[in-house]
């Protein structure tokens, strides 16, 4: 189709440990449409960040493809890749690691600009570095500020203008707003979604906040452990979630309000098992609720429950459970 | 009336820097009763972990000082104690989860000589095997297996390694246990399992709890009443209810708009525009009229006093009527 942008095509990212292999991307496969957002959610450690890095290209992935506007760019030898990455950028989450703390504000900015060869001369890229930095609301006075003279969403901005300079179509955000305060958080969220609309960006927006996800996203993906779970349009994935670790993460979000503290809970037991050596079968089988003899020892893929909503869950697929 | 175990009234905190006195609390007065637990909620900077640090007199030395006010502990002034009498208190009194299980445990320590040491400094009367078997009992109560004692913190995940600090919190009964950000690092998950036990030991040893954090949805779930703090002030304070059904500093209201709601989609957040003003140069009047759209003359001149209706105070000029014509 021509609308997709990127297409992921049985991705894998297997790391080698002393004790064996870590399954950190496992059999991905998905697709975004162009001026659009993908929200991928999960906890620390299920391989959300992984999946970014490697669309990237920044690691290499160990099997599967990457398709973007049709063209497969897993093989492009690395030399040439660097073209690409115009066309594809990434949002970093801490703004306060990110960023070079010895280049002022312009710098920063200018950086992408002088390696991508994107102004023909100094004035020309004085003008860039300014209308970027309008663009994201820094106030040009800022332009010989040091990080460290700013707050994190100031410093959050610097990022987002260094992915915009190179006009890009398609950016990763990783935990883009999680290092930030809620009043701030607001403003950043505000400004990605503002930009989106002007340059009809594609996002992946990775992050383990839900609201966060559900504010900002057309289609949610469910991470757990290297695989994905389960995957839907954002409103569906709240009024009607399949899979026992969606449901069990969307009742462990707590509401700002005092009336959400009657809700039953749904409190998961034990913690995340290890990505090493995984075996076959459902991973989430050791903490679920629900897990039968039947999830553990066959391993299973999302199917489509109709409406394109994805799971999964054996047991949903099945039939066998059902939620009210 | 139900008893008060602390009270603190107008707490002034100085950070004394090589070029500038950061006014990092300002007057802070709050009560907190017997077996209720108080939510302080604020943004980075806002002061609360050093309202805490004040609470148990760990603020750094030579560099933080409490210049003004008092702290009342069960009756007893914490300003005046000895440093050995603040001892004794500390831990067996007053207890403190800290936010990042990675770095408030001992690397090179197994989890329960951890916990053993807490018992050792505080009850000198147990003998070995006594402590041995309390060290247990604390495990089981926050969900370690006791088998796993001998093993050191980096065997355990994030979520475990605060229950290790929770069992070493508990360790000596403690009346008042101040929680900062204790759930903060965790995911989602674990943070539901770890709220639970906290919500469910509180019940069982009726330990009265400040629970600082930056986030309401903790707040809601856990709280009994809240305060919100703005540089280094309460702005607001009044039941849980009280101030998520009908907030009324302009603060409270921005907080609770800028966080994405889960129940009704709307298409834009509403942020507070501005920043948290540098504790170093405060704005003269209210601290948060620079970023008010409520602002009022009055309000750049005058700092306001707390308007009470009913338990709920609210720090803020919008609610006197008749002031804004003086």
């Amino acid at each position: 189709m021509e609308n997709i942008i990127l297409e992921l095509r049985n991705l894998k990212k297997y790391f080698p440990t002393p004790h064996g292999v870590l399954h950190a991307v496992d059999d991905i496969s998905l697709s975004i449409n162009r001026g659009q957002t993908l929200g991928l959610v999960g906890e620390s450690g299920c391989g959300k960040s992984t999946i970014g890095r490697t669309i990237l290209r920044l690691i290499e992935p160990t099997s599967g493809e990457i398709y973007f506007e049709g063209q497969n760019i897993t093989d492009i030898p690395k030399s040439q890749f660097k073209s690409m990455r115009k066309h594809m950028q990434f949002i970093f989450q801490d703004p306060y690691s990110s960023i070079n703390p010895r280049l002022t504000v312009s710098q920063s900015i200018a950086e992408p600009l002088i390696v991508n060869k994107l102004a023909s001369s100094k004035s020309e890229l004085n003008e860039l570095v300014l209308h970027y930095m309008e663009m994201v609301g820094l106030d040009s006075r800022l332009a010989s500020a040091y990080p460290h003279e700013l707050d994190g969403g100031r410093r959050q901005r610097i990022g987002i203008a260094r992915a915009l300079s190179v006009e890009p179509k398609f950016i990763i955000c990783d935990e883009p707003v999680s290092a930030l305060d809620v009043s701030i958080q607001a403003q950043i969220l505000n400004l990605v979604q503002d930009l989106q609309e002007q340059l009809n960006l594609t996002y992946i927006f990775v992050t383990h906040n839900l609201s966060v996800v559900k504010h900002i996203s057309n289609e949610i993906a469910v991470m757990y452990l290297g695989q994905l779970v389960e995957k839907c349009q954002a409103e569906e994935l709240f009024e009607r979630p399949m899979h026992p670790y969606t449901r069990a993460l969307l009742s462990a979000i707590l509401l700002p309000s005092p009336k959400s503290r009657n809700k039953k809970r749904e409190i998961l037991r034990g913690e995340i098992t290890s990505p090493i050596n995984p075996t076959p079968g459902c991973r989430f089988a050791k903490r679920c609720n629900y897990a039968t003899a039947a999830c553990v020892g066959e391993s299973y893929e999302l199917r489509d429950m109709g409406g394109d909503h994805m799971t999964s869950c054996i047991r949903v697929i099945s039939g066998e459970l059902k939620w009210d | 009336m139900s008893e008060i175990l602390l009270e603190i009234k107008d707490l002034e905190v100085q950070y004394l820097t090589m070029d500038a006195t950061i006014r990092a609390v300002n007057g802070l007065s709050l009560i907190l009763n017997r077996g209720e637990t108080l939510g302080v909620v604020g943004e980075t900077g806002a002061g609360k972990t050093t309202l805490a640090l004040s609470i148990m007199q760990l603020l750094p030395k030579k560099i933080g000082r409490i210049v003004g006010g008092c702290i009342e502990f069960a009756g007893q002034s914490l300003l005046n104690a000895s440093a050995k009498a603040m001892r004794s208190v500390r831990g067996d009194e007053i207890a403190m989860i800290f936010q990042d299980p990675m770095t408030s445990l001992n690397p090179v320590m197994t989890i329960g000589d951890q916990i053993a040491e807490m018992i050792e400094l505080h009850s000198t009367d147990k003998n070995k095997k006594e402590i041995s078997v309390k060290v247990d009992e604390l495990l089981e109560v926050v969900g370690i297996p006791a088998t796993r004692k001998a093993e050191y913190p980096h065997q355990f995940s994030g979520g475990m390694r605060q229950r290790v600090v929770i069992a070493i919190a508990l360790a000596c009964n403690p009346t008042l246990l101040i929680a900062d950000e204790p759930t903060t690092a965790l995911d989602v998950t674990i943070q539901a399992q770890v709220l639970e036990m906290m919500e469910d030991l509180k019940t069982r040893l009726n330990t009265s709890m400040l629970l600082i954090t930056h986030d309401l949805g903790v707040v809601a779930a856990m709280c009994d009443s809240v305060a919100v703090m703005y540089a280094g002030r309460i702005i607001e304070y009044g039941t849980v209810e009280q101030i998520f059904d009908s907030p009324r500093h302009p603060y409270t209201i921005g907080l609770l708009n800028a966080i994405p709601n889960l129940e009704n989609k709307s298409h834009r957040l509403i942020p507070i525009e501005g920043l948290m003003p540098n504790p170093a140069l405060l704005p003269i009047g209210c601290s948060f009229h620079p970023r008010c759209k409520k602002c009022m003359e009055i309000c750049r001149r005058q700092n306001p006093i707390n308007f009470d209706d009913a338990g709920h105070r609210v720090a803020c000029h919008l609610y006197f009527s008749n002031t804004e014509d003086t």
